[in-house]
This record gives C-alpha cells, sequence and structure tokens, in this order.
C-alpha cells in the first residue's frame, strides 16, 4: 500500500501544473474567447480525449497520467474539456472500439475539436430503467434502416448535430437483448422532430431535455455502428478510460466548502448555523462520505490497475454521488430558512438563486444513467450474488 | 500509487483465519465468553509464538516490524470471528509504551506482550462521558519524585485479565498537563473489575485505584507533557477498535446474504426481492466505504501521521454507524430465527453495541472533524 506517484508521474504532475500557471488565467479574467482558446492549447497537448489511443489523436496516456491530469484540471478549476460531453465520455470510445475506420476518421477528430455536440437516444417513453426493452423500430430497407419511433429524456437533442441511437432491428431475438442495433444519425435527417420538453430547473438550465420523433426517418447502412444486433454490447461496453470518478469527489468537495461558508453566515436559534449541533453533525458525516468516495476510488484505480476492476465498481460510488447531491443541496435549503422558497428575480434570495438551481437540478444526475435502484440491484447481483428478480 | 494489499498481507489475512476457524469456532467463541476473563491463555500464547501479537513492535522487542495497516488486516480477522482476546488492549499498551516509554520500561515489557507472556491495557477514560484525552479528570498528586493517584478509571478493556495498566492522569489544570504511568495489577490500592456485558466476548470494567504510589521510573515520558502521545494513543485506538468491527460487520452481512439466499418465502429465494435486496446492497457499499476509510487510516499511522487524526475521525464514524445497521438490519431481514440465542447474528448485533462508543461515536468523530478544520 503506497499512496506516493513514481518519479515519472511526478515529473508529468509537475509538467500539468507548469502549462495550467502559464495557460490558465483565474476564473474573473477569463474572457469571452478564452474557452475556445483554452480548448486549443489542451487540445495541442493531446489532453482532450487523453486515455483514447494516438492513432486517433488521442492522447494514449495511462490510467495513472489520466487520474494526474484530471486532478491537476479540477484543483486548477478548469473548464470543461471539450464542448461535446456525451461525445466524450461515451460516443467517441464507443466509436473507437466499435465503428469502422470511416467512421473513425469522421467523427473523432470533430469531437476533439469541440466541434460536435452528440446527444444520446435510450429512453423512451415506456422504457427507462429496463432499457433493453426499447421498441424504436428500424427496419432494413435496402442498403437503409427505416427509423419508426420515438425517443424521450433526450438531454440536448435541440442542439446536438448527431444522435447515438439505439432501435430494435430484430423482433424475434430470444432474449430482448438481443436484435438491439447502433445507428450513429444526423439530426437533420428528414423525419427527425424534436420537441422540448421544460425541466422543473429555474434559470438557464430548463431546457435541456426533449422528445425526439422518428417518422420514415432513412438512414444509410454505413451510419449503422459495430454489427446488427451489437447493440446491447455496446451500451453495456466502454474503453478503458480512468475510474477513480475523481471529478465527482472535486465537486462535493467544493460545494462542501461552499455549504459551510453558508452554515457561517446562516442564523439558527439566534446564533450561527455554524455552531447547530445537529448541521455540525451532517457537515461532519458528508466529510466523511466524500473522502470515501475519494478512497473508494482510489481503490478501484488500484483494482484498474492490476487488471481485476469489478465491472459494476462504479455502481457504489454513483450511490454515494446521488445521496450527497440530494442531502447537501437539502442542507442548504434549510440553511437558507423561510427565504429557501425564493428564486432569482428579486435581492431578496440569497447568493443569487445558486442554491435553489442545486436543489431542483440533481435528478440529471441521480437519475441519468441509471436510478440508484436499479445501482442497488447491480450491487445486489453482481457483488453479493443475489437472484435476479 | 497503490492502494491495495501485498501477496504477504493476503497472505497474514488467510494464515490468521485459518487459525481463527480452525481453533476458535463460533462454539468454543461461546464457551470462552463464559470464561472469567474471555479469553484463552493457550490460544493466546500460541498467536504469540505465530508472532502476531507483536505485529508493529520492532525486532528488538520481540515483535515483526511490520506496519499498522498489517494488524489492521489481523484485527478484521479477529472480528470475523468474534476472536475473544486481549488483543486490542495489548496492542495499545505496547503502543504507549513504545511511544513513551525509556529504553529500560520498553525492555521490561514489549518482548513479554509480545510473546502473550504479559497482558496489558490500557486505562483512559472517565465516567465524565467525554471522549479524547479532554475527559480525563483523574489528578495525581506528586510526592518527592512520585506520584500518587486516587480515583477511578472507566471502560477499561480487559481489567482483570490485565497484568498491567497503563494510565492516563492530570498533573495540573492546563488542557495539556496530562501523563502517562504504568501501574502493575498486584500493586498495593490497585484493584479491577469487570461488570456483566451484554457482548460476552468482551471485557470492560473499572480500574480503582486507592492512593497508588507511582515511582519516577514506571512514568511514561515527562510528566505533563504527556498530551500529544495521548491524543495518538487515542487514534490508534479508535482504528483498532474500527478494523475490529469491520470484519465483524463484514461476517454479519455475509450470514445475512446467505440467508437471503436459501430462505424461501413466497415461493421464493428472499434474496429475490428489493425490500430484501435493496438493504443488503446499502450495507455492502457502507460496509466496502468503510474499509476504504479504515485502510487509509491505518497506512497513514506509519506513512503520514499529519494526516491521522482526520482519516481516524471519518474511519471510526462511519464505520461505526455502518456497523449499528448492519446489526440491526440484519435481524430484521432474518426474522424471527435471529432474535434466537442460538443463532449466531445476535453476537455481532451485541458486538456493535461495544465497538460504537469505544474511543467515540459518530457524534463524538463528526464534531472533531468540524474542529479539526478550526471550525
Amino acid at each position: 500500500m503506497d499512496f506516493n506517484l513514481t518519479a515519472e508521474e511526478e515529473a508529468f504532475r509537475q509538467e500539468v501544473r507548469q502549462f495550467l500557471a502559464d495557460k490558465l488565467p483565474p476564473a474573473e479574467e477569463r474572457g469571452e474567447g478564452f474557452i475556445w482558446e483554452w480548448w486549443k492549447a489542451i487540445r495541442e497537448k493531446r489532453w482532450i480525449g487523453f486515455s483514447w489511443p494516438t492513432e486517433v489523436t488521442g492522447g494514449g496516456a495511462s490510467i495513472m497520467q489520466q487520474f494526474i491530469l484530471k486532478e491537476e484540471l479540477l484543483k486548477a478549476r478548469a473548464p470543461l474539456l471539450g464542448s461535446d460531453y456525451t461525445g466524450l465520455h461515451w460516443v467517441g470510445p464507443a466509436i473507437i472500439q466499435f465503428g469502422s475506420d470511416e467512421q473513425k476518421a469522421e467523427y473523432i477528430s470533430e469531437i476533439l475539436d469541440s466541434k460536435s455536440i452528440w446527444c444520446t437516444g435510450y429512453s423512451e417513453p415506456d422504457v427507462g430503467s429496463d432499457l433493453a426493452s426499447l421498441q424504436c423500430r428500424a427496419v432494413r430497407d435496402g442498403d437503409e434502416y427505416v427509423v419508426n419511433g420515438q425517443k424521450i429524456w433526450t438531454t440536448l437533442a435541440h442542439l446536438a448535430r448527431r444522435i447515438f441511437l439505439m432501435v430494435r432491428t430484430d423482433t424475434k431475438g430470444e432474449s430482448k437483448h438481443d436484435g438491439i442495433t447502433c445507428l450513429l444519425v444526423p439530426m437533420d435527417t428528414p423525419g427527425i422532430e424534436v420537441r422540448p420538453i421544460k425541466a422543473m430547473t429555474t434559470g438557464g438550465m430548463a431546457h435541456m431535455l426533449n422528445e425526439v420523433f422518428f417518422t420514415d426517418v432513412r438512414v444509410p447502412e454505413k451510419f449503422r455502428l459495430g454489427a446488427e444486433g451489437q447493440g446491447w454490447e455496446i451500451v453495456c461496453s466502454a474503453l478503458q478510460s480512468e475510474r477513480s470518478g475523481i471529478s465527482e469527489v472535486n465537486r462535493h468537495e467544493s460545494a462542501l466548502d461552499d455549504l459551510i461558508d453558508l452554515a457561517r453566515r446562516s442564523q439558527r436559534g439566534g446564533k450561527p448555523a455554524i455552531e447547530d449541533g445537529q448541521v455540525r453533525q451532517t457537515l461532519g458525516s458528508f466529510e466523511a462520505r466524500i473522502e470515501a468516495m475519494r478512497l473508494n476510488g482510489m481503490r478501484a484505480l488500484t483494482s484498474q490497475l492490476r487488471g481485476d476492476l469489478h465491472p459494476s465498481q462504479a455502481s457504489i460510488n454513483k450511490l454515494h454521488n446521488c445521496d450527497l447531491l440530494v442531502e447537501m443541496s437539502d442542507l442548504a435549503m434549510q440553511l437558507l430558512g423561510c427565504s429557501a422558497p425564493y428564486v432569482s428575480g428579486s435581492d431578496a434570495v440569497i447568493d443569487g438563486g445558486r442554491w435553489q438551481n442545486g436543489a431542483l437540478s440533481w435528478p440529471a444526475t441521480v437519475v441519468g444513467g441509471g436510478t440508484p435502484n436499479v445501482q442497488r440491484n447491480i450491487i445486489a447481483e453482481r457483488f453479493l450474488g443475489l437472484p435476479k428478480d | 500509487m497503490n492502494f491495495g494489499f501485498s501477496e504477504e498481507q493476503e497472505l497474514l489475512r488467510t494464515e490468521v483465519r485459518k487459525l481463527l476457524d480452525g481453533q476458535c469456532p463460533m462454539p468454543e467463541v461461546r464457551k470462552l465468553g463464559e470464561s472469567p476473563q474471555a479469553y484463552s491463555p493457550a490460544l493466546w500464547k500460541q498467536l504469540g509464538e505465530l508472532g502476531w501479537l507483536g505485529l508493529t513492535l520492532p525486532e528488538a522487542y520481540g515483535g515483526a516490524d511490520l506496519e499498522w495497516i498489517d494488524l489492521a488486516l489481523l484485527l478484521e480477522e479477529t472480528g470475523r470471528s468474534l476472536f475473544p482476546s486481549p488483543l486490542i488492549s495489548c496492542t495499545l499498551a505496547a503502543a504507549a509504551l513504545l511511544e513513551s516509554g525509556s529504553e529500560e520500561q520498553k525492555q521490561a515489557r514489549l518482548p513479554a506482550l509480545a510473546a502473550g507472556s504479559q497482558i496489558g491495557t490500557v486505562a483512559l477514560a472517565e465516567d465524565g462521558g467525554i471522549f479524547g484525552s479532554e475527559g480525563i479528570a483523574l489528578r495525581g498528586e506528586r510526592q518527592g519524585d512520585d506520584w500518587l493517584l486516587d480515583g477511578v478509571k472507566c471502560f477499561v478493556t480487559d481489567p482483570e485479565a490485565a497484568d498491567f495498566f497503563v494510565v492516563a492522569f492530570r498533573t495540573g489544570d492546563g488542557a495539556d498537563e496530562l501523563a502517562l504511568a504504568v501501574v502493575d495489577a498486584d500493586a498495593p490500592g490497585v484493584s479491577a473489575q469487570s461488570f456483566p456485558m451484554m457482548d460476552t466476548t468482551k471485557r470492560l470494567g473499572n480500574l480503582s485505584l486507592e492512593n497508588v504510589r507511582v515511582p519516577a521510573n514506571a512514568i511514561l515520558a515527562e510528566p505533563g507533557r504527556a498530551r500529544p502521545a495521548l491524543d495518538r494513543l487515542f487514534d490508534r485506538g479508535a482504528i483498532a477498535v474500527t478494523a475490529e468491527l469491520l470484519g465483524s460487520a463484514q461476517a454479519a452481512l455475509d450470514m445475512t446474504v446467505a440467508y437471503a439466499k436459501e430462505r424461501i418465502q413466497f415461493g421464493s429465494p428472499i434474496g429475490r426481492f428489493q425490500g430484501v435486496k435493496h438493504p443488503l446492497a446499502e450495507m455492502f457499499v457502507a460496509l466496502e466505504s468503510s474499509k476504504s476509510l479504515l485502510y487509509y487510516a491505518a497506512w497513514a499511522i506509519d506513512a503520514k501521521p499529519d494526516d491521522v487524526p482526520r482519516a481516524v475521525s471519518r474511519a471510526k464514524a462511519y464505520a461505526s454507524d455502518t456497523f449499528i445497521r448492519i446489526g440491526v438490519d440484519g435481524v430484521q431481514l432474518h426474522g424471527t430465527i435471529a432474535f434466537t440465542d442460538e443463532y449466531d447474528l445476535q453476537l455481532y448485533l451485541k458486538r456493535s453495541k461495544w465497538a460504537r462508543p469505544m474511543f467515540g461515536d459518530s457524534a463524538y468523530h463528526y464534531e472533531r472533524l468540524l474542529r479539526l478544520r478550526g471550525l
């Protein structure tokens, strides 16, 4: 057991720190065009797509290098790595793993150059946690597929240039997991209609979700990712990228600092809330759980380096992540007292309404990518060996 | 970066488990729990011969020169078996001597502790309900070079088995004016008593000191300057208890998972129902997370001492509550079978009530985390 870095790893950390000191201005000095300059600079370093193979102009980095880079960027409060979160996190890795050479050439550099926005067509009106039951239909017609059906809860569909779409190509398979196929479809294809869904969130985040309707949408065969029927495998797979969850941990750590600051400024029973025993207990428990997440991530990283990472390991920290998001934002609302229901738009709201945004925006993370109860099923079945229900 | 165990460490774990499974299975645990001092001197000697009683002591004192992370593995396994023994007591007495004792004091006690020929324990807490060094009120009175102790120390582990006690006392009113002394069980004025326990595999009680004279050569470190050493001793105590309780919690969870797989109701194993599998998943997550916190804290003792207080408080607070929950939910998920004396799960539930307050419960440690942040 040893938490220290090797000499090469330490040297890489110093390189990153030096780069950040030279190229990353403090948040308040970052002007309008800054983000594009930033993305260009880190793209040149190949730090966008750092884990991706060098053949597709990724960084080809080791697991530890990825971890170090991520940690240093977070510490420096650097902006996101690139514009296309979906592309960078799962569409790109899936294309690298399952795509043809033409597909890699066409899509990967776009993602890395922040020129693309992908959205993900998974959920349907009747298909949520039970994703393998999806019904959106694609029927072969010559060298095209004809897609009919509907997707829902599609984040950023109104801005996306392409959709990573899961469709059913075969209804006669033995298992519902058979017959699912992945198509990479341009959003401007005739027959695609996007309708916005307004979320409960306040402010600029209110429109993230959409419904997407497909009516006789013709998709050339060359837009299929992998083989026909390989869709479920594509959903379940991911390239070996760093899995420590350090980004979530770092976000919680700064949220805890901010909460403590709010508790010092708020009053409870005629004294600062930070002196209240119950508030202190809750803050202490947040600290322990955030640290547990960090250390769980380190253990996972070690397993990954040794090549024996449990495929469902991420479910453990996902549950912590969900609990912390909900509970921390709720403590903030409690600290605000009777001003908690105010939202931005008047001077009455504290801190411009950021706490209210937090108290309403957690479902995007907590429900997205598998609800907590789905994670509990995964843990019970795959770690504890309990029978499937 | 490596947050995993080596082959040697895994081997140590396997060896300990094999020995305890073979020589101290649950019927033997129950039998030892009914004996006056709740341990088997023969088995204790054997552990000494295997080198497990002096795991973290230097070789010069008969130890194995390993680290606290290795000790944590040993304690996890004794916890898994509910092995009745004065292991935590001796570990802490040895830690105090090793850190603060003179060469003569170390030579006199440490090899005997490592061999299992002497039992030592620590007498730190009192009945004021305050955990940590702040709770030490017993005031020593100076008489020439000696100190006179008159009072009662509480919640002493293995009080009747101990050959000697490492006693904490005050030398003045200042928060830091503390001292540690070695007091022999057979010294005039010393009496120890253990009280009936919910967890019969543990012994806990009082050390009464009636005008006990402590000669200068029995004082550890400089009198009035023992605060840092005492704080570190409390932290080691919390780590030792956490390691042991996590082994117990693992065993209780394993038992409940096994039952959920074999118990059939409504035509199916109850572990198929989400009302059963989800609490079990939650327990698993809490237990794995507790282990991460514990292993880091144990590693930090030898590798990163500045991190120890925070690491310890996070681990002890979170793990104590985890074990309490596994004890209660484990019994609930079983049903009435677990309410019986015969079924072993109840022993773990009882152990969780012992482990929670020892060296600070979650309320104490969460509060301490805020103080360590300067709040």
